[in-house]
């Protein structure tokens, strides 16, 4: 795939976008393109950068060097990073409920209906601080199946979920790049997905980057 | 953009309502100042009744701040804050809606038992009027310049004292004009004046303070 920011169809592309952090440069020279369909796994060691390339991604993490370009102010994006964004003194169905209020409206069936997708039917009103930590994810999750977006940012989303829970995510991911949605995560775990794009920060991290002079064919 | 903001709202309301602690502990330190004052200074009615105004400000002053720290802090914390700012709407809107919260649960409570306050400090009775006024006006400046405090240490460990330094100066013309004009209402002097700069205070941290505040969060 080459680089084409003119395209119609990508969502979201990058530009030669780097990260610097604390004055170590994590990632530079970092391009790709998102197309409908498209599901990216972002790996790298710890502290690579895959967080702050999805905060960046977001609009969460100041860019300064490179662009991070959007095909149109319309798409939506949903981020669920490591910080879950649940209010603890909330049931799951209030914490849906608000937010899914960020950005359109929910019926109470349909905030049931994402529970009980995510295997959570009869927590509906039970506190978050009730709820296991596992349970929790499954609660953010779950906004996935309720406000349509085009893009899903997912940091580590599999922390902490058990292995019918990872398996039943991987076809939530399947299914919605199936539909057209592109998906973005991190993740430590192999994705056994046939279209699983790649996209290994470690190639482009500076200490590498004498033996990648040809910056040009690292595009994945 | 306000169903953005009635989100919020109605989140943060639901939210004092399960801990409601949160709203009483303000109050609570309101009522202690002001009736352990008396105890300190002097019980007498002459003294208290010139001195009413001011500690009634100063009381309302710190029992705000003392709330303030949490404004932005426990949405930092638990990754909302984030949520929020990835809405598709302005930032400013979200600080004015948990400006809004911050107010009803901390200022307002302050206004509707403060005429009780005025008997137990003896401010003569024409002031009382006058003193709820000036708290209507006054208390909602106090929680917009407030929350450019509030915003700019979050994340920041231990920030409470850093967003007293911070805020303070910003207080004081609050607190001056909001205290004269209640001393000069217990002498029965006009109070248009003081009343016209208060809200020209208000009008001025309703335009500034969410779009700088807000800017603050994105940091």
């Amino acid at each position: 795939m080459s680089f084409t920011p003119s395209s119609e169809s990508h969502l979201l592309c990058t530009s030669a976008l780097a990260c610097e952090r604390d004055s170590r440069v994590l990632y530079n020279d970092l391009n790709f393109v998102v197309k409908p369909g498209h599901l990216w796994h972002v790996k790298g060691r710890n502290g690579a950068g895959k967080t702050t390339l999805l905060r960046q991604l977001a609009g969460l993490h100041p860019v300064d060097t490179g662009e991070v370009l959007y095909s149109n102010n319309s798409i939506k994006i949903i981020y669920i990073g490591h910080k879950l964004g649940l209010k603890e003194q909330l049931t799951a169905d209030e914490n849906l409920s608000w937010l899914a209020g960020l950005d359109g409206s929910s019926t109470q069936r349909q905030r049931y209906a994402a529970l009980e997708h995510v295997g959570l039917r009869g927590y509906e009103e039970n506190p978050v601080a009730q709820l296991s930590a596992g349970q929790k994810r499954r609660v953010a999750l779950a906004r996935l199946h309720l406000c349509k977006a085009d893009v899903w940012l997912l940091d580590e989303p599999f922390t902490s979920l058990d292995q019918q829970g990872i398996v039943d995510e991987i076809d939530w991911l399947n299914q919605h790049t199936r539909a057209g949605g592109a998906v973005l995560m991190t993740s430590h775990q192999d994705i056994n997905l046939p279209h699983v794009k790649i996209l290994d920060l470690g190639q482009y991290s500076p200490l590498l980057g004498e033996c990648l002079l040809d910056k040009g064919s690292a595009i994945i | 953009m306000i169903r953005f903001m009635w989100a919020i709202v109605r989140r943060d309301l639901l939210l004092v309502a399960r801990q409601p602690a949160e709203m009483i502990n303000p109050l609570v330190f309101f009522l202690l100042v002001i009736a352990l004052f008396p105890l300190g200074v002097s019980p007498e009615a002459a003294l208290l009744s010139q001195t009413a105004a001011g500690v009634i400000w100063v009381a309302a002053m710190l029992a705000t701040l003392l709330s303030l720290e949490l404004l932005f802090k426990l949405d930092h914390d638990d990754g909302s804050l984030e949520q929020l700012l990835l809405a598709p709407y302005p930032s400013w809107s979200l600080v004015l809606a948990k400006v809004f919260v911050h107010w009803l649960v901390s200022g307002l409570p302050l206004i509707l038992i403060s005429p009780l306050i005025a008997t137990m400090l003896f401010l003569p009775s024409q002031a009382v009027p006058t003193l709820m006024l000036s708290l209507l006006i006054g208390t909602p400046t106090l929680s917009l310049l407030g929350a450019i405090g509030a915003a700019l240490v979050t994340g920041v460990r231990g920030g409470g004292m850093l967003l007293t330094l911070l805020i303070l100066p910003l207080y004081v013309p609050v607190i001056i004009f909001g205290a004269s004009s209640v001393a000069a209402a217990a002498q029965g002097m006009a109070i248009d004046g003081y009343m016209a700069l208060l809200a020209a205070m208000f009008v001025f941290a309703l335009m500034i303070t969410p779009w700088a505040a807000g800017s603050a969060l994105k940091l």
